[in-house]
């Protein structure tokens, strides 16, 4: 493991200490204001930099209007009627047992094969962290201390690593970017930070899940990755299991750094709640994911699973700065019951010779209603950019609905952009072939769609692949008949 | 039609099916014993294939009149995969392409449904690639087929041939093979007709709707049909299938006004 010597003494005697996170008992009053904004930072023990940063963005807030452009409907959110700091979950109320859980939530678990106990940790159940003895979490932690790489929360990295923090965050996000990222930037709870050290390859995937108090990070997470030069790494986020939440709005900001010859594979599995039939109780996802290709020949790649969560708002995008970096974007998306996603990618092509994909499958059911809005944009000095797009909707039922908003903007004449596009029923040929061959109708559904998003799947980690496919079966039952 | 003693396989009686608006079936009768193969001619748009589709239970057939019975039971109450479980199996004029669906895949998780419904152990990843080795050479099919998604950019002759394949693992106890020699080319059409002679059995039962003799110089039929008009017109031996080859429907026809 070659890269930077001065940082792994630094992880190492970190990594001793294992993932600590102080446990604060109390939780903020509703409201937002500069008192509340100083009171998070101080909670955290955060560098004076930090506290600056969130107050700058929380005057910008102020100024602001919340977006209405998105094709998805939801009543108006109260931002004042939000509690922007508690404590984490397990010490206090919410669901005493699986018995006050939606059944229809546990049957899903069940059909997934999570334990009990995991069962009670996802459906927000005081539970000791039973994650925390675990052998296999502690391996995975000196094997990265090994490698150099820093992986923590981010409240901790401003603690440990203020320099690295204060150089990336909001490098690619800037907190004036969009309403919701300007809020999260104000009052983030917790989140992510890794960085790869130059030239490493890092030895695992990294995962939410071996992260002890990620389930508990809120509705105003915030991800920092930066991948130095050289360097490697795949990032999975979020699991196939459903999760409910009390914080009906989720507005998570994520920003990915890929420096000279670095390559970032971001995957998100997201299944949050979509609330019951009617939709009532599910979560708003707002979210703001960006990678910036910073340096020359790196790459960024997003695939995301898309099935859970009342609402979805999201377009996780590469600005393709580097001399040709490549950007994609693979994502699955499906819609049921009342569900609404408005999701997408941007490409943002400055560098010459820089290229993009974008694979696109979206599955409306029910009276799904589904948007992919994607920009590809080539700047004048990106000579010989290159984006191939492929975006397919596969309708189920005739309720539901596909929306196809391609924006492309070329001010380079050298640039290739080539869009398709295609929207298709579940065909009756293909539904009668799979059942004369025995299969019955909703396997055979089942077993059709998987086919159609087979290009993504591919693009996920194995394990995540397998559990993506169980997901989206699950997810169609009863779609059809 | 089928002899004393032959137990029977199908049994169609007085069929009338409506495609859309239309009547394409007007009273067609039909019996199958078990063990043997009977062929199916007539001209185009005569309703041979609306006859396997309906048998296969198709949406959009509508039964408007008869009854049939697979192996004795009341087939048209039964659903499509149904109809696969209890041993019916349509090998399509034109199959169909499912993109992203492994060939290997489907075939197991066909197999796996039928075994399922009929109490019978699943097989496991590795069984079954056994069983599909071995079958797999009966019809000199290139194992890279196996690897692609089901059907799609399958020659003309090799979806045919994928079909016969599918036939060989389920082990039907009755196919319907429609138009399954059209497209082949002469050694295919020999390495299919051997792998369809290799599965006939007295307790499997077999129709092929054809256009040609060719076929059935491979595969001895012990009757011949002739579907016109959405009916049974003339039935008979093997030699009639000659006959017809030399003389054409039109005297058949001619004859019955006659
Ligand atoms: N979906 C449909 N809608 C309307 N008419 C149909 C439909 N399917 C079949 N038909 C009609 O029913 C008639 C019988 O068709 P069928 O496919 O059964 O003929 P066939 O005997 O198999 O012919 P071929 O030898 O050409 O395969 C034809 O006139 C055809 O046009
Ligand atoms: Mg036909």
């Amino acid at each position: 493991m070659s890269g930077s010597p001065a940082f792994e003494g630094i992880v190492k005697s970190d990594y001793e200490h294992g993932f600590v996170t102080e446990i604060e008992s109390d939780t903020l009053p509703p409201g937002l204001n500069e008192e509340v904004i100083r009171t998070i930072s101080r909670r955290k023990a955060e560098p004076e930099f930090m506290t600056e940063y969130r107050l700058k963005a929380y005057r910008h807030w102020l100024s602001m209007q919340e977006p209405r452009w998105a094709f998805v409907d939801h009543p108006p959110i109260d931002f004042q009627a939000i509690s922007y700091y508690s404590a984490p979950k397990h010490l206090k109320e919410g669901p005493k047992s699986l018995d006050e859980i939606d059944p229809a939530l546990l049957e899903t678990y069940n059909k997934l094969g999570i334990p009990l106990e995991e069962q009670k940790v996802l459906a927000g159940i005081a539970v000791d962290a039973v994650f925390d003895s675990v052998s296999v979490a502690t391996t995975f932690r000196e094997t990265l201390a090994q490698a150099g790489v820093i992986f923590c929360s981010i409240s901790e990295a401003l603690r440990t690593y203020p320099d690295l923090v204060r150089q990336y965050l909001g490098s690619v996000v800037p907190y004036t970017d969009n309403f919701y990222a300007c809020l999260n930037a104000a009052v983030f709870s917790d989140g992510t930070f890794v960085y790869i050290p130059k030239g490493v390859r890092c030895p695992l995937e990294l995962s939410t899940y071996f992260r002890i108090n990620a389930r508990n990070t809120g509705q105003f997470e915030r991800t920092l990755i930066i991948a130095d030069v050289g360097s490697y790494v795949s990032y999975l986020e979020g699991c196939t299991a459903p999760q409910s939440d009390e914080n009906q709005l989720h507005a998570a900001v994520v920003e990915l750094i890929a420096l000279d010859d670095a390559e970032i594979k971001y995957s998100t599995v997201q299944n949050w709640y979509p609330g019951d039939a009617e939709g009532r109780g599910g979560i708003y996802n707002f979210v703001t994911k960006r990678g910036d290709c910073r340096g020359a020949r790196s790459k960024i790649s997003w695939t995301q699973v898309e099935t859970g969560s009342a609402i979805t708002w999201k377009y996780p995008s590469c600005i393709l700065r580097g001399e040709g970096s490549v950007g994609a974007f693979y994502s699955v998306a499906v819609t049921k019951g009342r569900q609404q996603a408005d999701t997408g990618t941007k490409m943002i092509h400055l560098g010459r010779h820089t290229r993009s994909t974008i694979v696109s499958k979206g599955i409306s059911t029910g009276w799904g209603r589904q948007t992919y809005r994607g920009l590809v944009r080539v700047a004048q000095r990106a000579q010989g950019a290159r984006n191939h797009t492929q975006c397919d909707s596969l309708l189920i039922g005739d309720r539901c609905s596909a929306n196809t908003v391609p924006y492309i903007e070329v001010k380079n004449p050298t640039a290739r952009v080539e869009h398709e596009a295609t929207t298709s029923k579940i065909s009756e040929d293909q539904l009668f072939y799979c059942r004369a061959r025995g299969l019955n109708a909703e396997d055979a559904v089942s077993m059709i769609v998987n086919g159609f998003c087979k290009e993504v799947f591919n693009e996920l980690p194995m394990e995540f692949a397998v559990e993506a496919q169980k997901l989206l079966s699950i997810s169609l039952e009863g779609a059809i008949g | 039609m089928s002899q004393s003693g032959v137990t029977s396989m199908l049994s169609i009686k007085g069929l009338r099916a409506n495609v859309g608006e239309r009547e394409i079936l007007q009273g067609l009768d039909l019996e199958v014993g078990a063990g043997e193969v009977h062929a199916i001619m007539g001209p185009n748009g005569s309703g041979k294939s609306t006859l396997a589709h309906v048998l296969a239970g198709r949406e959009g057939y509508t039964v408007t009149a008869g009854s049939i019975r697979f192996l004795g039971e009341d087939l048209l109450a039964l659903a499509p995969e149904e109809r696969a479980q209890r041993g019916l199996f349509l090998a399509f004029q034109y199959p169909v392409e499912l993109p992203g669906v492994n060939n290997t895949y489907f075939l197991r998780t066909a197999l796996n449904s039928i075994r399922r419904a009929r109490g019978e152990p699943e097989l496991d990843a590795v069984s079954f690639l056994r069983l599909m080795r071995e079958k797999l050479k009966i019809l000199h099919l290139d194992d890279s087929l196996l690897k692609r998604p089901v059907n799609v950019g399958f020659s003309g002759g090799e979806k045919k041939r994928n079909e016969i394949f599918q036939m060989t693992i389920l082990e039907p106890s009755l196919a319907i093979l429609d138009e399954t020699d059209s497209g082949l080319d002469i050694d295919a059409l020999r390495l299919v007709a051997d792998g369809i002679n290799a599965l006939r059995s007295a307790q499997r039962s077999m129709i092929l709707v054809t256009h040609y003799q060719r076929l059935l110089d491979y595969i001895q039929p012990d009757y011949v049909h002739v579907l016109a008009g959405g009916r049974i017109i003339r039935s008979g031996g093997k030699e009639l299938a000659l006959e017809l080859e030399q003389r054409g429907y039109g005297w058949i026809e001619a004859e019955l006004a006659a």
